[in-house]
């Protein structure tokens, strides 16, 4: 005779540990098999999008630290690449090699966060995440160093950036990258070859090629799918056409390469710095904007490749000193578009690591 | 009372005086090794996560389990508004209890034990199983889904490990020809865990899975299950369920100790000194894991039970067997590297077989 069983909804979120913030999802579980996820979210909601109609334009740049509050220089840079495209302003050459510097250096910084956070989500008892928060923790000394700030830093500025660096900053920076090169093998090295973090996250939550392009999915969670798509190759903003660097990327889309995608381009992002730096120039660091700016009526699409994904910021003007509307194209919302379709059929421990490989940071989704 | 024969002949007093004050001091005992491993654990993972762990309550911040058990003890203790109230009040009590019992067999140090039972391992594997019923009725009674779920967890792990570990506990019964601790120990003129490699490891996997422990602790999956099966308890109630899963540790070290490492025999120090550190030896390899590896998923570990340790144990006792009967007077020490070898060659050939885990689940 057979047991008569039924479903039943757990509700992680939005008060769970591994949830990354406020994320909920509302679970059907067949025993411990996930038959159907619902997810839930709007709780970080702040109505930034209706707050930045109410301001100049230079004041919505400290409301965009607090989107992403994991990676804000991104989110600095990609509001100021749009306004510049709106107001065509120029920005001086140091200016714009600092801000490669300063958003490499947030991807690492991200990234560690998310490899941390990941292998925590595995079960990896705080070990590894201590150690990637040590090291993001040097990478927040350095922004500390350049704008005062450990967490929402508001250093970009339209038409260059707030201040030139110190001198102390380019000699720690070179000190850091120095080490940083041998952490990320040693992290590497700790458990990429470990047998339970393989069984536990090879093939775990899939997202096929077709399927990662459907949902428009982009960053590390595209290209850990086979999708070769990085905005720094694809439309080259800022300078990134003078640097070398590779996109990593997958093969099957699993959590695995979503790992490994990450670790791979925190090696190319040191790559990228090292060259900046070689190259760094002297000279102005913001061009002359007037305080009140007033850009002539049309719009605008800035986007960058922000460690989470396409960050994007689509700006309408109406001619005076606040926009019509800005939007902003959130990655991590949009990566979360094929959570249910990765997580199920598995278990609800492979729900947590899936999630956790995604990176989302939620007060980007919620805004 | 045939079977109780530890007490000193010059004891004062009857069998009962003898009893009551041994029982006491082992309660004692046992209570304030737990309050030194907390402490241990907490320091020692804090080397390995490259933080300093608690420093500031008393010298070295040795007071700090003491402060955090009374923070603990004050609470309020909440009974779930929807749970089985009676269940609810009795869970941690019956997980309480049989984890401390165990201890009434180990050895000390010769003859230092509550009672020498002549079934002595035997009582062990009956009544540390019984510590799971108090985890089912608390994760059943607390009218909880996270804490059902822990249960759950609780029960598949303890019925699947249950069986290798009794088999591997076997094999060194089979070596030392009895089934009381103290002659465990007495016959173990070289290491058990020479002769037993693999019946060394099994134990300690299995073992780890019995008391929940990384990474086979599943129950309270605090990324997915948030505390498992004691999330709904405070207070006092608490403070129970978390002692017993010390006392489980350190039964285990105990008894890996005792069956495996020669308990309190050794050279120079005293006996009691000897059995300490081994046990502490074991209590780190144990911390060791659980600030290292990642966690299983539940059928990878239903799958490492029954396709690994289940054959591998049964391998492992027939060659046991095999080698009691072909030398009766004592098994030869060139016997280890054959032992080690055997090891070996099992552990590559099993982990080339099966895959552990069923992967994704057609819904």
């Amino acid at each position: 005779m057979a047991i008569r069983t039924e479903p039943f909804v757990i509700n992680m979120g939005p008060q769970h540990p591994s949830t990354h913030g406020v994320f909920r999802m509302r679970l059907t579980l067949d025993g411990e098999v996930v038959v159907n996820l619902e997810p839930v979210f709007g709780y970080l909601h702040r109505g930034i999008e209706k707050l930045t109609e109410g301001r100049t334009y230079a004041q919505i740049i400290p409301i965009t630290d607090r989107l992403d509050y994991a990676s804000p220089m991104s989110n600095n840079l990609a509001y100021v690449l749009a306004v510049e495209k709106l107001a065509e302003i120029p920005v001086p050459e140091r200016a714009e090699y600092l801000r490669v510097i300063m958003v490499e250096l947030q991807r690492i910084a991200n990234h560690l966060l998310a490899v941390g956070s990941l292998l925590n989500d595995c079960g990896a008892y705080f070990t590894p995440f201590m150690y990637m928060w040590r090291e993001r923790e040097s990478i927040v000394d350095l922004f500390d160093m350049v704008c005062g700030q450990r967490l929402t830093y508001n250093y970009m500025r339209i038409g260059g950036v707030s201040h030139d660096v110190p001198e102390r900053f380019l000699w720690a920076l070179d000190k850091f990258i120095g080490r940083m090169a041998f952490f990320i093998d040693e992290y590497d090295e700790l458990l990429a070859e470990n047998e339970i973090l393989l069984i536990r996250t090879k093939g775990v939550g899939i997202l096929s090629k077709e399927l990662a392009i459907n949902s428009s999915a982009s960053g590390p969670v595209l290209r850990a799918s086979g999708v070769k798509w990085d905005i720094r190759k694809a439309d080259p903003y800022s300078i990134y056409g003078r640097f070398q660097f590779d996109v990593p990327t997958g093969t099957t889309g699993d959590c695995y390469d979503r790992y490994r995608v990450r670790i791979e381009e925190m090696r190319q992002s040191l790559r990228i710095i090292k060259q900046a730096l070689q190259q760094l120039p002297p000279g102005e660091v913001k061009s002359e904007v007037p305080p009140l700016l007033r850009p002539a009526p049309g719009e605008a699409y800035g986007h960058i490749e922000s460690p989470k994904g396409e960050l994007g910021f689509y700006l309408v003007s109406d001619g005076s000193i606040a926009p019509y509307r800005l939007h902003i194209r959130a990655p991590a919302l949009i990566n979360l578009t094929a959570l249910r379709d990765m997580v199920i059929g598995w278990k609800v421990q492979d729900a947590v690591v899936v999630l956790g490989s995604i990176d989302i940071c939620l007060g980007e989704v919620d805004r | 009372m045939n079977h109780i024969s530890a007490i000193p002949a010059d004891w004062p007093g009857g069998f009962w005086a003898h009893f009551g004050t041994f029982a006491g001091i082992l309660l004692v005992f046992i209570i304030v090794m737990i309050i030194v491993l907390i402490y241990l654990e907490r320091r020692v993972i804090g080397r390995f996560q490259s933080r300093l762990g608690p420093n500031r309550t008393g010298p070295f911040g040795l007071l700090q389990g003491i402060a955090d058990a009374i923070k603990i003890l004050l609470k309020e203790g909440i009974t779930p508004a929807k749970g089985d109230k009676l269940v609810y009040w009795l869970a941690p009590i019956i997980a309480f209890v049989p984890a401390f019992m165990v201890f009434a067999v180990i050895p000390f140090q010769d003859g230092a034990l509550l009672a020498d039972l002549n079934v002595g391992i035997l009582y062990i594997a009956a009544i540390s199983s019984v510590s799971v019923i108090g985890v089912f009725m608390a994760g059943w009674s607390s009218n909880n889904k996270y804490s059902l779920l822990g249960a759950m967890r609780a029960i598949a792990m303890v019925v699947s490990y249950e069986i290798p570990l009794g088999l591997a506990i076997l094999s060194v019964v089979l070596l030392s020809g009895s089934l009381s601790m103290n002659t465990i120990v007495t016959s173990q003129n070289i290491p058990f865990i020479l002769f037993q490699p693999l019946g060394f490891l099994i134990f300690f996997l299995a073992a780890s899975a019995e008391i929940n422990r990384a990474p086979f602790d599943l129950l309270e999956a605090e990324s997915e299950l948030v505390a498992g099966y004691h999330i709904e308890y405070s207070g006092s109630k608490f403070v129970m369920f978390y002692m017993v899963e010390y006392f489980e540790s350190l039964a285990m070290s105990c008894i890996v100790a005792t069956l495996f490492l020669s308990g309190w025999r050794g050279p120079g120090l005293p006996p009691v000194l000897w059995f300490l550190i081994k046990v502490f030896a074991v209590f780190f390899v144990l911390m060791w894991v659980r600030s290292t590896v990642p966690r299983l998923r539940i059928d990878q570990i239903m799958g490492f039970a029954w396709k690994f340790l289940l054959p591998a144990a049964l391998i492992n006792l027939l060659i046991t067997g095999l080698q009691v009967v072909l030398w009766p007077e004592g098994i030869p020490w060139q016997m280890i590297f054959a032992n080690f070898a055997i090891m070996g060659v099992l552990i590559l050939l099993w982990s080339r077989l099966f895959k552990v885990g069923v992967g994704r689940v057609e819904v």
